[in-house]
């Protein structure tokens, strides 16, 4: 059946830029969640009248995410190929995708980061001044709890952006589904392998925003 | 316990300055319950919040047992905020944590070991009368319910001082007098020093030993809780003291109330504090030969007595009349006759 409706796949090659891709996906989603809540608390915590409220370092923060969050994906990989030369040793491989994924994922998600924290209810966190609280209690243990729905469902649509982002990645040779689908499937005129392809991104998105809608749910007890 | 010399909080807004706190001096011994009033936008809250440092002052100091609180900032600040806590007209629980979680934080905050943790906060609840509900999450409590969380949650580290930023004006007015109650209880029982601040008369009236009437940023009359119900100097003040005694004085009343009753001599009479309790009544009418028609009354229980007022139609005799209110200002209640028949 599946050998009649895709005669041109090749399993094992299938199955192997699947594992790519959810590794591409899974390291860099890990990486953009780290950076990104950092900018991200950063951001809000600079902002006028917050507990660290800074002109410069909130400027030049904003300034940073913007930036890097208005340059076209593609563009972007081009742009830090001397920079993953150095920092990776190659430009070809899944590793070599991961610091264009990570810096083009960041910025995205630190601003989903900042509109969370922003929804926390301001008398929360004066209610935990009020009790002596430091900067660095407030932080892990008023703003993280308290936004964690919001910093769930932010990293689910950030990862499943990171799947397109690998697929666009795979053009200039990072390997997984993307490099499949355009090598293997659009300059070959293979249709079959394209499609196939294409179905594997969509379990792995779906799959994304399904872990992404229970953790979200489960951690919310509003 | 609490001293405030000169305080004042300008805030710098680019273009203007604003005045919120306007030069107050205020001592509030320890264990009183004192209460601050006045609309929004008086002071009220910058005020409480110059008390434990969330605002700081422009100028002037507060000291709270023998600590200057405005000159001092990071750990020292941070220890002596466990001492002065806070509870707060919308509650701010964290929604992430049950009950129990929620009256150990500052338990947390303050390094208390974990299983300690776990016995204070059980205290606490019981203390608070939320027994069986230490799992629930707030979005499960009803308002009153929130706000014995706060309470637990501001009573966890044995404070000196509590401040209550319009703890009751989020409840309705049932759930607004069990919580006082419970302030009430918790003043006498753990000697706490309380300061509220509200914009309404009922709550100052309710609990508090003492009150200071705010406006524009400055205290524009402070005294005895009683003594300002039976004497208010200002405007603002009389505003405040009508939210609870009816507006009897107002001359469409009277007019309505000379209708009503066109006979005979119209007394308002106003009892405070002792002579509230007093059968001053019952000697009125066995002494003088007059009927006495009850039109209209209300009594106000103070945490220093009652406060009252009575409407009475006296018919007969005129000299009988004049005799009898003879006899009631000769027994300190405030006659007011009003107008004739």
């Amino acid at each position: 059946m599946l050998e009649t409706l895709f005669p041109n796949v090749d399993w094992p090659n299938m199955w192997e830029a699947t594992l790519e891709t959810i590794y591409m996906t899974g390291m860099s989603t890990l990486f953009t969640f780290i950076i990104g809540l950092i900018l991200g608390i950063v951001l809000f915590l600079t902002a006028p009248n917050q507990l660290w409220a800074n002109k410069i370092v909130n400027w030049l923060t904003g300034a940073f995410v913007n930036i890097f969050r208005s340059i076209p994906f593609i563009i972007l990989i081009i742009l830090l190929i001397p920079f993953t030369k150095f920092l990776i040793g190659t430009i070809r491989g899944p590793n070599a995708a991961l610091p264009a994924l990570i810096i083009g994922a960041a910025p995205f998600y630190a601003r989903m980061v900042l509109i969370a924290l922003k929804e926390i209810d301001k008398g929360v966190i004066e209610a935990a001044r009020s009790m002596g609280a430091t900067t660095w209690t407030i932080i892990r243990k008023v703003l993280l709890p308290e936004s964690k729905p919001a910093l769930i469902s932010g990293i689910t649509v950030t990862a499943i952006a990171l799947v397109g982002y690998t697929a666009m990645a795979g053009i200039i040779g990072a390997g997984g589904l993307g490099t499949l689908a355009f090598l293997d499937g659009f300059q070959r005129s293979r249709e079959d392998v394209t499609l196939m392809a294409t179905i594997m991104i969509l379990v792995i998105v779906f799959a994304i925003q399904f872990l992404g809608d229970f953790l979200t749910g489960k951690s919310d007890k509003r | 316990m609490i001293e405030l010399k000169g305080l004042t909080k300008i805030f710098d807004t680019g273009k203007a300055h604003l005045t919120a706190v306007d030069h107050v001096d205020l001592s509030v011994p320890a264990g009183e319950i004192f209460g601050i009033i006045g609309y929004s936008g008086a002071g009220k809250s910058t005020l409480i919040r110059l008390l434990n440092g969330l605002e700081k002052p422009s100028g002037g100091s507060v000291e709270i047992n023998g600590q200057n609180i405005t000159a001092i900032s990071g750990p020292k600040l941070r220890k002596a905020r466990q001492k002065v806590s806070m509870i707060f007209q919308h509650f701010n629980l964290l929604w992430s944590r049950s009950v129990q979680e929620n009256i150990e934080f500052p338990l947390e905050i303050a390094g208390i070991p974990k299983e300690q943790r776990r016995l204070r906060a059980k205290e606490l609840i019981e203390l608070v009368g939320l027994e069986g509900r230490e799992s629930a999450y707030p979005s499960q409590l009803s308002g009153g319910q929130k706000q014995r969380v706060g309470i637990a949650r501001a009573l966890a580290n044995d404070p000196e001082v509590l401040l209550c930023d319009e703890a009751t004006s989020a409840l309705d007015p049932q759930t607004t007098d069990a919580i006082l109650d419970l302030l009430v209880d918790i003043n006498k029982r753990l000697g706490l020093t309380i300061v509220l601040i509200t914009h309404e008369m009922h709550v100052i009236r309710k609990i508090c030993h003492r009150v200071a009437v705010m406006e524009g940023g400055r205290v524009v009359e402070l005294g005895e809780v009683l003594h300002v119900f039976q004497h208010p100097q200002e405007n603002i003040t009389k505003r405040f003291v009508a939210q609870v005694t009816e507006t009897e004085d107002s001359a469409e009343t009277v007019r309505h109330l000379r209708e009503q009753y066109p006979e005979g001599q119209l007394v308002k009479l106003i009892f405070v504090g002792d002579q509230a309790e007093q059968p001053i009544l019952t000697q009125l009418i066995r002494e003088h030969t007059v009927d006495v028609n009850i039109v209209h009354g209300n009594i106000s229980h103070t945490q220093r007595g009652a406060y009252g007022t009575l409407i009475l139609q006296l018919k007969g005799d005129s000299a009988e009349i004049g005799k009898a209110l003879a006899y009631l200002s000769t027994h300190d209640v405030q006659t007011e006759v009003m107008g004739d028949a």
